[in-house]
């Protein structure tokens, strides 16, 4: 076996990291954790994903990637499908168009973006839920969901970078 | 030879942008069209969710695991803690129990002797497999539960789940080794039920929130807060008598119930065979995914 085998099979492994995170945080959306009250609100680990690699690595993220695991997550939560799909994308698309503007800032504007683009997916969600439905689901939820996922998304990010720094700096 | 490749540089960065651009749209086209199908074939919808989850369940049960076990590290610690209290509160209540273990059993004696004097046809007893929770997803969206028991295990669709307090929900997908639990809670869960102690007939309908809703009552019914809810038989799919929950509210924006089951704590369910089909028999379920005007049968 060649040296370049071996350097191209490591460079395969790494870039398919952020798919393989990404995937490993859709399964863990769903594991139980037994929390009283924590699983109504619990949420969408997903979305930090495709938000962080959408901005700094969206090479290996690609739109196909983010359409797979839109349908895994519509299939394991039982969502209607088609839902997380399209919320996934939306978040995806904007992100993308916006990349300019989060090259280079900081940590809290990082964060911030995250707060508006989760609110749009959020709002987005409801609509599309309710109108499968044919009813207007619970809006407190939703809210609640939001703001739990504002508050675990630093620890996401800060573990993403982390990674990004460690495995993914020859792109 | 020498200008081809810019030229063909200046051709293929326009294209590629556009085929990008037409992909995300294409797959946004994609997801609507999901939804649709979701809509008009529910059946094989539930089919593919069925088997993708079968593929995902080894992990699922890993993970679930280590996540159990810490969770009642935790719960074992906060119970250390109010133990005194809690033993106090269970001598009252063992007194209070006591009572009524002597009516109960005066009761029963007498409605064996009445029964038997009446020729009653019981009720078949049920068979039960228990399962772990391997997965779960409660909120707006969604309210289901993944357990680690399927076809291979008896499991199938249409079969009550109890927890040791009351009713928690049904078979809605099975697949070999996984199935889905419809939730009580859920907004596509409609389930028979009476009021206990005046026996009025209602369904029990989810909201997508920790409480539920009862409809269909007869004119002139009366509720009351705190009034039982039991499940009441009738269409055959579950047996009568199963625990539900209690009146929480009656107002002019419906009754609310307040479930006995608490979906965070579970981590086992039993799945109980009564040997019932009602509404929900195979046959019928296979006949309507043929005509699919009345694809949704199965999660009336």
């Amino acid at each position: 076996m060649s040296i370049a085998f071996w350097q191209k099979l490591d460079q395969t492994a790494r870039s398919i990291t952020p798919f393989g995170l990404s995937l490993l945080l859709v399964i863990l959306s769903v594991v139980p954790t037994h929390i009283p009250g924590y699983a109504q609100i619990a949420p969408v680990l997903a979305l930090v994903s495709i938000y962080h690699w959408a901005i700094y690595r969206p090479n290996l993220l690609p739109l196909f990637a983010v359409f797979v695991l839109g349908l895994l997550q519509d299939l394991l939560t039982g969502t209607p499908p088609g839902l997380y799909i399209l919320v996934f994308l939306t978040v995806y698309g904007v992100v993308l168009s916006q990349r300019r503007f989060f090259a280079g800032k900081s940590f809290t504007v990082y964060w911030f973006g995250f707060a508006v683009v989760s609110l749009v997916a959020s709002v987005e969600s409801w609509v599309l839920g309710s109108a499968w439905n044919f009813a207007l689901l619970d809006f407190n939820a939703v809210t609640f969901q939001y703001l739990l996922s504002l508050g675990i998304f630093p620890i996401i990010a800060w573990i993403f970078l982390r990674w990004q720094q460690a495995f993914l700096q020859q792109d | 030879m020498e200008q081809r490749p810019s030229a063909l540089l200046r051709i293929a960065a326009p294209l590629k942008s556009l085929v990008q651009r037409f992909m995300y749209l294409g797959l946004i086209g994609a997801a609507f069209g999901l939804m649709l199908l979701g809509k008009v074939d529910a059946v094989l919808v539930d089919r593919v969710r069925a088997e993708v989850t079968d593929a995902v369940a080894p992990i699922l049960e890993a993970l679930s695991r280590p996540v159990a076990t810490v969770s009642k590290g935790i719960q074992n610690f906060q119970e250390l803690v109010v133990i005194r209290e809690e033993n106090a509160i269970l001598k009252q209540q063992n007194a209070r129990l006591m009572q009524w273990q002597t009516v109960a059993r005066k009761l029963q004696a007498e409605n064996v002797a009445l029964q038997n004097l009446l020729g009653v046809v019981h009720d078949q007893s049920a068979n039960y497999v228990s399962a772990r929770v391997i997965a779960g997803s409660a909120g707006a969206f969604s309210n289901m539960l993944i357990v680690n028991a399927g076809t291979n295990d008896g499991v199938r669709k249409g079969q009550a789940v109890t927890s040791d307090r009351g009713i928690i929900g049904r078979i809605s997908e099975v697949s070999n080794r996984s199935a889905r639990v419809l939730l009580l809670t859920d907004i596509n869960s409609r389930i028979p039920v009476l009021i206990e102690n005046n026996r009025t007939r209602a369904i029990m309908t989810g909201t997508n929130t920790s409480r539920t809703k009862l409809i269909h009552l007869p004119p002139g019914a009366r509720v009351t807060p705190s009034d039982r809810i039991i499940t009441s038989g009738h269409g055959g799919a579950f047996p009568s008598g199963l625990p539900v929950g209690i009146v929480a509210s009656v107002s002019d924006g419906g009754i609310e119930v307040q479930l006995f089951a608490d979906y965070a704590k579970l981590e086992f369910v039993r799945i109980a065979d009564f040997g019932l089909n009602g509404l929900v028999d195979m046959s019928v379920q296979k006949s309507s995914a043929k005509h699919k005007a009345s694809g949704r049968t199965g999660k009336k």
